[in-house]
């Protein structure tokens, strides 16, 4: 495939209301009346671990928010009944032999929509953590704009979401790294609630994605690769269940991880997708 | 170098070259991962026989001992074997992923292609299915 054209880099950020440490810049208005571009083939892609609890109100709320659009649940070696109810909920179900981590389970949902022709992308978890009535928003800004990656921000909207004192230290440095190597406003590095379209698609399931955890480096990488981002305000809710793969002893090796990933990301020639 | 420590180095580096080729003539070892200890244990064993050799290398990296110069060296091969695996590891792991990835969504469009022929076995319209 021919080689991705450096492009300028694009982001809309809205005041911060949780995050005093955010530079503050103007608001700008999200919510558009603008009907869905039908020319888009778009499938919903949910990585799930154990995730038996909450997987089926996800779907449900996905589907009342976006009718007759796919969804896809990515199984990630589950042992509980996360396959069988997103099967009975109505979604296509991929389910790994083994857990292979969240990165990857995204990274196969790709690789599925890259296969079956997909040119829009929305990716979210299964806690119950992304509120699906931001669907829409994310895919107005994804379909109306010309940016590849929407990113949606918890703290760009109304709502104040609350973080451990360590996971808001985590989330400022490399914000604030993220937002240096991309010459741009980054208050959410670590979401995973995006909406994705075209070439994008095709980086994340190449080699060249970070599978471990693709948060603040994914963000440089994209900037380095020459696709445009933007930030939109979306709803989260805490997870219920109260786990991060960012917390316990995994943290010190995501540290680690985020550092090393970053570093060699900017070392790397812009290599062909 | 006395001659006792001398002599274990030799029976030792004898054993694991002969050790080697026999995990390899079991296939127990492949080619490709025997070269490196095989390399490992005949410089190993060249350092242990000629005494002028380890004297020269001792000479030429400042050892004060000789047997600090077979261990330098003997570390020295382990991390340079260590370094190997880990790469051969790394990428067995992208591999593996890989595999597993694309085995997930065969079986999953495997099973979506039994549900349709079932369907159309039984005169039922498969609309609600995803063409694959």
């Amino acid at each position: 495939m021919n080689q991705l054209k450096l492009k300028k880099t694009e982001w809309v950020t809205e005041q911060s209301i949780s995050l005093e440490f955010l530079p503050k810049e103007p608001i700008i208005p999200l919510r558009q009346n603008v009907p869905l571009d039908s020319n888009h083939k778009i499938l919903i892609v949910i990585p799930s671990f154990n995730e038996e609890a909450s997987i089926g109100q996800v779907i449900r709320e996905v589907k009342e928010n976006v009718p007759e659009t796919p969804i896809l649940v990515v199984n990630d070696g589950s042992v509980d009944r996360t396959a069988q109810i997103a099967e009975e909920c109505g979604a296509r179900v991929i389910s790994l032999p083994y857990n292979s981590g969240y990165g990857v389970a995204l990274q196969t949902g790709y690789i599925y929509a890259l296969k079956h022709n997909y040119s829009l992308v929305v990716q979210m978890d299964a806690d119950g953590q992304h509120d699906p009535t931001s669907i829409q928003d994310l895919l107005r800004a994804v379909i109306n704009s010309d940016a590849d990656v929407i990113i949606g921000s918890r703290f760009l909207g109304q709502d104040t979401y609350r973080i451990s004192i360590a996971r808001r230290i985590g989330m400022f440095v490399f914000g604030k790294l993220a937002s240096l190597f991309c010459q741009q406003r980054v208050s959410d590095p670590t979401s995973g609630f995006q909406a994705i379209k075209g070439k994008a698609i095709d980086l994340i399931a190449s080699d060249h994605y970070p599978p471990d955890y693709p948060d603040a480096d994914f963000l440089i990488m994209l900037n380095r690769y020459g696709f445009k981002t933007r930030e939109i305000p979306v709803k989260m809710h805490p997870s219920k269940i109260n786990k991060s793969m960012h917390d316990g002893s995994q943290s010190i090796y995501y540290v680690f991880k985020m550092f090393l990933s970053i570093f060699v990301t900017l070392l790397r020639k812009k290599p062909r997708i | 170098m006395p001659p006792r420590i001398r002599i274990i180095a030799i029976l030792i580096c004898i054993f694991l070259v002969a050790y080697v080729f026999e995990l390899v003539r079991r296939r127990h070892l492949n080619e490709e991962y025997s070269m490196g200890w095989l390399v490992a244990g005949s410089m190993m064993l060249m350092l242990s026989i000629s005494e002028g050799l380890l004297v020269s290398i001792s000479n030429l990296v400042g050892a004060t001992l000789f047997t600090s110069t077979l261990f330098f060296f003997g570390l020295v091969f382990l991390v340079t074997i260590c370094l190997h695996f880990s790469i051969r590891i790394s990428s067995l792991t992208n591999q593996v992923r890989t595999l597993t990835q694309h085995m997930g969504i065969l079986h999953s469009e495997k099973q979506s292609l039994e549900e349709q022929v079932q369907l159309n076995s039984l005169g039922q319209n498969p609309s609600k299915l995803e063409k694959l």
